[in-house]
C-alpha cells in the first residue's frame, strides 16, 4: 500500500502541474465566439475580450488599404465593419461572398480589428452549393 | 447500375441485422447452427459492401454524372488515380468507405477465428455486427452515396438528370498523399473496432484470463500502425500543401485523429501489466472502450462540423446519429462492465514506486492526461456554450502548454521504463543503468547550451533524446553481447538474432527510437525562422545561410489551371545552390486558388518557400520563406516507428534459451506463450546481466 500511496502522491503533483499549465494556456488563448448581432449587446469586460466572429464577406466590400484590409461581414441582416491588420496574407479562399471567421478585438467605435482571418468557401470540401448540381446533402 | 449498388448496400444492412439478431439468439439458445449462420451473415456483409463500393467506383470511372456524389466530386479531366480516390472525398463516400474497411476487418476477424474460441467468437460477431448496423444505417438511409440527380416533376413522375460534367475534386485533395492519408487513418479508426469487439465479448462472455488480450494484440498493433501512418501522412500533407509552413495546428480534426492514437498507445503499454502481472484489468477494458469511442467521435468530428475546422465538411444532419450511437456504446460498455466487474479483479498490487509497473502506470496516467487535455480543448467551444452559454475556443498555446511537458515526461519514461525491473528495482541497479546515459545526455545539453541553444524545452528534449537513444542502444548491446559471446558470432548478427527472439520487446525499442527521432524533429520547431517580403525580379532576401534571388515571375497555364510562378535562385555563401519555383494556381473548374509550395528538404533543415501572389497594395510579388530545421527527422522517425511496429508483429523465432518447448502458437494468438517461457528467457535478463 505504501507504493500505491507514493504513486498517488506523484500523480497528484503531476496532475496539479498540468492543470495549472492548462489554466495558463487557457487564459492566454481563450477566444469568445460571438455573432454579429450579439456584439451591440456586449458591455463591460466582455467588450475587451478576444473574440471570434463569423459572417459572409459582403460583395464588393473588400478594400485594400495601406497596411490593412477593410471589409464588411454580414450575417442574418446584421453587419460588421472589419479591419484586418494581421501580418499573414489573406487566405486564397477569402473573396466576395466567402464565409469568413475573424479573430481579434472590438474597437470602441464598433469596428472590429482582426489579426487573423480564416475563410472557407462553402464549396471547399462539399459540392458546390446545391444549385449547381442539384445535389445537396441529405 | 445505381440500383445495383444501393441494393447491395441494403442487403449488407440486412445481413448485418441478421448477424446481430441470430448471433444473440445463438448465444441465448446455444444452438451451434444459429451461431454459424450468424457468422456467415457477418462475413457476407463484406462481399455485399464490396459490391457497393465497386459499383460506386464504376460510376466514377465511367463519368456517370447522374449520381449526385459523382457529379460533385469528379470531372472528366480528373486523372484516374484521383477518380479512384474521389470515392472518399465527400461525406457519403467516406462513410461507405468506413463501412467497407470495417467489413474487411470483421470478415478477417470472423474468418481467421472461425475454428477457434467457440465461447468468445459469437459475442465478437454480435459486437461487430452491431457496429456495422450503425454505419450501414447511415449508408442506406441517412447519407447514401447512390443518390440520383433529378426530381419529381409537376405530375409526380421522377426524372433523372444527368450532367455532362462534374464539379471536380477539390484541388487541395489532388495530391498523392491525400489518396493514401484518408484510407490509412480510416484503417486505424476502423481497426480499433476489432479489439473493442473482443474486449466487450470477453467481458460479456466472462471469457477466462487474459486471452482476449493475446488474441487482439496484433489487431491492436495493426490499427495503431495505420493510425500512426494516417496521422503522419496528414501532417506531411498539411506541411507540403497548405503552405503555412507547419505540420500541426491543433485543428479539431487533427486532434480527433490523435485521440484514439493516444489511448491506443496507452493500451499497448498497459496490456503488458495485465499479461505479466494480472493488473489493470478494468483499466484495459476501459481503455479499449474509450479508444473505440474516440474513433467514433473522430469520425463524427470530421463529418458533422460541430467544431469549426479547416477540414469541416458542410454541416449536416448526421451529427445526431453519431451522438446517439456513442450514447448507446457508452451504455452498453458501462452495463457490461458493471455486470461483470467482479470478473476483472486484479491479481496483484503495486509493489514499489521504482518498478516497471509504476513506469507503466505513469505512462498511462500521462497519456490519459494528454488525451483528456486534447479532448477538452477540442470540445471546449461546445462544452462552454453548453455550460455558460458563451462559446469559447482555446488555441495552440493551450495545447502546447499542457502537451509539451507531457511529451517530454513520456520521453523520459521511454528511457527509464524498459530498464526498470518488474516488481522492484534496487537503487544500485538504477545507478548502474542510468548514470552514464543520463550523464552523457546532460553533457550533450551543456555543449548545446554553450553553442547557443537557449530554448528550455528544446534543450530538455535534446538531453532526453540522447539519454533514451543511449538506453535503447545499450539494451540491444547488452543482449547481443551475451549471444555473441555464447555463439561466437559477431555483434551485428547477434543483434539480429536477439531481435528475432523477442520481436515484441526489440520491435518496441525500434518504435521508441522512431519516436525519439520525431521528438527531435518537433523540437527543431523552436528554431524556425521566416521572412516575408515583397520581392520583385532582381531583388533578393536573406534567410539563415541562404540568399534567395528572384529571377522572374511568369505565368503558366493548362486546361486544369492557370498559374503564376516565381523563379527563385537560392545562393549559399555566394554559390548558387538550387532553383525554386513556388506557384499559385487558379483551378478553372472549381474556381479555387491554391498555393504550391517550393520545398527543399535536407536532414538539417527545410527551405520552404511560398509565393503569396501580388500584394494588393503595391502590386509587387510577395514571397514568404521559412527555414524549418530538422523537419525531415519527423517523417523519417515515422518510418522507423512503422518498421518497428512491423517488427513487433512478427512471430518470435523460437529462442534457444528457452528450455521448455513453447506451445505451438496459432496465428490469431500470435506469440501468446511468450508470457511464461519467452518472457522468462528475456525479462529477468535485465536484472541478471547487468
Amino acid at each position: 500500500m505504501k507504493a500505491r500511496g507514493k504513486f498517488l502522491f506523484g500523480s497528484g503533483i503531476i496532475i496539479a502541474t498540468l492543470l495549472s499549465l492548462a489554466y495558463v494556456g487557457y487564459t492566454q488563448s481563450k477566444t469568445y465566439y460571438h455573432t454579429i448581432s450579439e456584439l451591440p449587446t456586449l458591455h463591460g469586460g466582455t467588450l475587451h475580450q478576444r473574440m471570434r466572429v463569423s459572417g459572409n464577406v459582403r460583395a464588393g466590400s473588400i478594400a485594400h488599404l495601406d497596411g490593412r484590409v477593410d471589409f464588411v461581414l454580414e450575417e442574418q441582416g446584421a453587419s460588421l465593419p472589419v479591419s484586418y491588420t494581421g501580418h499573414d496574407p489573406l487566405p486564397d479562399t477569402f473573396k466576395d461572398g466567402a464565409q469568413a471567421l475573424v479573430e481579434g478585438h472590438l474597437a470602441p467605435d464598433g469596428r472590429f480589428t482582426a489579426d487573423q482571418v480564416q475563410a472557407k468557401c462553402a464549396s471547399k470540401y462539399e459540392a458546390t452549393p446545391g444549385a449547381a448540381v442539384g445535389a445537396g446533402q441529405s | 447500375m445505381d440500383v445495383f449498388g444501393s441494393f447491395a448496400l441494403l442487403l449488407a444492412f440486412l445481413a448485418a441485422v441478421y448477424a446481430f439478431g441470430a448471433g444473440i439468439a445463438g448465444i441465448l439458445t446455444r444452438r451451434a447452427l444459429l451461431t454459424k449462420s450468424a457468422r456467415n451473415a457477418g462475413m457476407a456483409v463484406f462481399g455485399l459492401v464490396t459490391l457497393a463500393v465497386a459499383s460506386l467506383e464504376y460510376f466514377f470511372f465511367t463519368d456517370n454524372f447522374s449520381l449526385a456524389y459523382v457529379a460533385s466530386h469528379s470531372n472528366r479531366a480528373l486523372p484516374a488515380f484521383y477518380k479512384f480516390a474521389a470515392l472518399w472525398a465527400g461525406q457519403e463516400g467516406s462513410l461507405l468507405w468506413w463501412s467497407w474497411l470495417l467489413s474487411v476487418y470483421a470478415f478477417l476477424a470472423l474468418f481467421l477465428n472461425r475454428k477457434r474460441h467457440p465461447e468468445l467468437m459469437p459475442y465478437v460477431g454480435v459486437t461487430l455486427a452491431g457496429v456495422q448496423i450503425f454505419f450501414l444505417t447511415l449508408n442506406n438511409f441517412v447519407a447514401t452515396p447512390f443518390k440520383v440527380l433529378g426530381g419529381a416533376d409537376a405530375a409526380g413522375a421522377m426524372h433523372v438528370a444527368r450532367l455532362s460534367e462534374g464539379t471536380g475534386l477539390t484541388p487541395l485533395l489532388q495530391y498523392p498523399e491525400m489518396v493514401i492519408h484518408p484510407p490509412m487513418l480510416y484503417l486505424g479508426y476502423t481497426g480499433f473496432t476489432v479489439p473493442f469487439a473482443f474486449a466487450l465479448a470477453a467481458l460479456l462472455g466472462r471469457y477466462p484470463g487474459e486471452k482476449w488480450i493475446h488474441i487482439t494484440r496484433r489487431w491492436t498493433m495493426v490499427a495503431w500502425c495505420f493510425q500512426t501512418v494516417g496521422i503522419m501522412l496528414g501532417a506531411h500533407w498539411a506541411y507540403s500543401v497548405l503552405g503555412w509552413g507547419g505540420y500541426w495546428e491543433w485543428d479539431p480534426v487533427e486532434n480527433a485523429s490523435l485521440l484514439p492514437w493516444i489511448t491506443g498507445t496507452a493500451f499497448l503499454h498497459s496490456v503488458m501489466m495485465q499479461e505479466k502481472r494480472g493488473m489493470m484489468r478494468v483499466w484495459n477494458v476501459w481503455l479499449v472502450f474509450t479508444t473505440f469511442m474516440l474513433c467514433i467521435l473522430g469520425t463524427f468530428l470530421t463529418r458533422a462540423g460541430i467544431v469549426s475546422s479547416v477540414h469541416a465538411f458542410a454541416e449536416s444532419s448526421i451529427g445526431g446519429w453519431f451522438v446517439g450511437f456513442l450514447a448507446v456504446v457508452l451504455v452498453v460498455c458501462f452495463a457490461a462492465w458493471w455486470k461483470n466487474r467482479d470478473y476483472l479483479r486484479s491479481d496483484n498490487q503495486l509493489d514499489s514506486l521504482v518498478s516497471r509497473e509504476s513506469s507503466f502506470l505513469f505512462n498511462n496516467l500521462i497519456l490519459l492526461a494528454a488525451c483528456f487535455a486534447v479532448l477538452w480543448g477540442t470540445l471546449f467551444p461546445v462544452l462552454s456554450e453548453w455550460v455558460t452559454g458563451n462559446k469559447i475556443s482555446v488555441g495552440p498555446p493551450f495545447f502546447n502548454k499542457v502537451n509539451i511537458p507531457i511529451a517530454l515526461f513520456l520521453l523520459f519514461l521511454t528511457g527509464v521504463g524498459p530498464l526498470l525491473a518488474w516488481r522492484k528495482t534496487s537503487f544500485d541497479a538504477l545507478k548502474r543503468n542510468f548514470a552514464w546515459p543520463l550523464g552523457i545526455g546532460i553533457v550533450a545539453g551543456a555543449v548545446a547550451f554553450v553553442f547557443g541553444f537557449r530554448d528550455f524545452y528544446a534543450l530538455i528534449c535534446l538531453i532526453l533524446s540522447v539519454f533514451v537513444t543511449l538506453t535503447i542502444f545499450s539494451e540491444f548491446f547488452r543482449g547481443a553481447r551475451v549471444i555473441a559471446h555464447r555463439d561466437g558470432t559477431n555483434l551485428l548478427a547477434a543483434v539480429g538474432d536477439l531481435t528475432m527472439r523477442n520481436t515484441r520487446r526489440y520491435g518496441g525499442y525500434v518504435v521508441h527510437l522512431g519516436m525519439v527521432l520525431i521528438f527531435i524533429g518537433i523540437a527543431g520547431q523552436a528554431f524556425n525562422k521566416d521572412v516575408q517580403m515583397e520581392l520583385s525580379p532582381g531583388q533578393s532576401l536573406s534567410i539563415g545561410p541562404y540568399t534567395i534571388f528572384c529571377q522572374n515571375i511568369d505565368e503558366v497555364s493548362n486546361d486544369n489551371y492557370q498559374s503564376e510562378r516565381a523563379t527563385l535562385e537560392v545562393f549559399r555563401n555566394g554559390k548558387s545552390q538550387m532553383m525554386l519555383y513556388p506557384e499559385r494556381r487558379f483551378f478553372i473548374t472549381s474556381q479555387i486558388t491554391q498555393t504550391v509550395v517550393a520545398l527543399q528538404s535536407s536532414p538539417l533543415r527545410d527551405l520552404y518557400v511560398v509565393y503569396d501572389g501580388r500584394s494588393p497594395d503595391t502590386g509587387k510579388p510577395e514571397i514568404h520563406a521559412h527555414l524549418n530545421p530538422l523537419v525531415k527527422w519527423i517523417w523519417f522517425g515515422g518510418i522507423v516507428v512503422v518498421l518497428g511496429t512491423g517488427l513487433a508483429m512478427l512471430p518470435n523465432r523460437r529462442a534457444v534459451l528457452v528450455l521448455r518447448a513453447a506451445t505451438e502458437t496459432s496465428w490469431g494468438e500470435g506469440v501468446a506463450p511468450e508470457s511464461p517461457s519467452a518472457v522468462g528467457a528475456v525479462a529477468p535478463r535485465a536484472d541478471t546481466h547487468d
